[in-house]
């Protein structure tokens, strides 16, 4: 009984020793990268403001321009 | 889609360059700043090794942490991004972070530091996406114009990937199967955690 009590007495002082998780999101004020950029430099092949079709932009352009595999194997 | 992570194939790296150089180019980072590097491992040591370094964003990013006047913030693809109207340029980051990104220009007009500059995988801050108040203070938004960073791009041998992480990874998995050795990546576990691939075995030194 004693043995439990220092147990959850220990448990209670230690509580406060825990480290928070380290999850800050900061001051978040940009717009996002999907919605396009305001110069003349976007690429071709997607529709700035579709999520969906800038995602599978970037995904196409990884495979083509970063896996050469996919043109000789 | 997932997050946007880098990994560098030691195997591949050339010590080239070319990387560091498309980011400068890229962005008009000026002198005495370096967002991306290209390091040597066991330098004059048969066997050597060169890895390409600059923020990796990681995931429980340690610069965010320790950040006195919570300038950090995260986008929704995990780019990890600064505001330098928010920055102090107190220098905290720059101790906290395991691959030395946070650069401080010397040239400036603010304190000693000057304002916190490191690599924002191409994807600007928070000023207007593509504008030329975003271009002075961060470099160029490629993300926004649907392009991956710049260093990535013109690597010549393909050693540095930059991208969705599922993509990258997938691309970096086909290589090591294909060629059958070079596993390891430098970096990933420090920057997105311990259990995801590319580890090394217990008690090999990458």
């Amino acid at each position: 009984m004693m043995r439990l009590a220092i147990a959850t007495a220990a448990l209670m002082a230690l509580a406060a020793c825990g480290e928070k998780p380290q999850t800050a999101a900061g001051v978040k004020s940009d717009a996002p990268a999907f919605q396009g950029a305001e110069n003349k430099f976007v690429a071709p092949g997607w529709k700035p403001g579709d999520k969906t079709s800038w995602e599978q932009g970037l995904k196409a352009r990884a495979q083509n321009t970063q896996n050469e595999y996919s043109k000789t194997k | 889609m997932a997050r946007m992570k880098f990994v560098c194939d030691a195997e591949r790296c050339i010590e080239c360059n070319g990387c560091v150089t498309a980011c400068k180019n890229e962005n008009e980072v000026p002198w005495g700043v370096n967002r991306r590097r290209v390091v040597t491992l066991n330098d004059g040591v048969p066997g050597e090794k060169s890895i390409s370094v600059a923020c990796m964003h990681c995931s429980d990013a340690p610069c965010m942490a320790v950040c006195p006047v919570n300038c950090f913030y995260r986008t929704d693809e995990g780019v990890v991004l600064h505001n330098k109207d928010i920055c102090i340029g107190c220098g905290y980051c720059s101790y906290a972070c395991p691959f030395g990104a946070p650069q401080f220009p010397s040239q400036g007009t603010f304190g000693v530091r000057g304002k916190m500059d490191k690599c924002t995988f191409c994807a600007g801050g928070p000023e207007a996406n593509g504008s030329q108040a975003e271009f002075e203070k961060y470099g160029r938004n490629r993300l926004a114009e649907g392009k991956l960073p710049a260093c990535a791009e013109m690597c010549s041998t393909k050693a540095l990937l930059a991208g969705d992480g599922d993509v990258v990874a997938d691309i970096f998995r086909n290589r090591v199967v294909q060629r059958g050795k070079g596993a390891e990546v430098w970096g990933w576990g420090t920057a997105y955690g311990s259990k995801q691939a590319g580890q090394p075995p217990a008690g090999v030194k990458s």
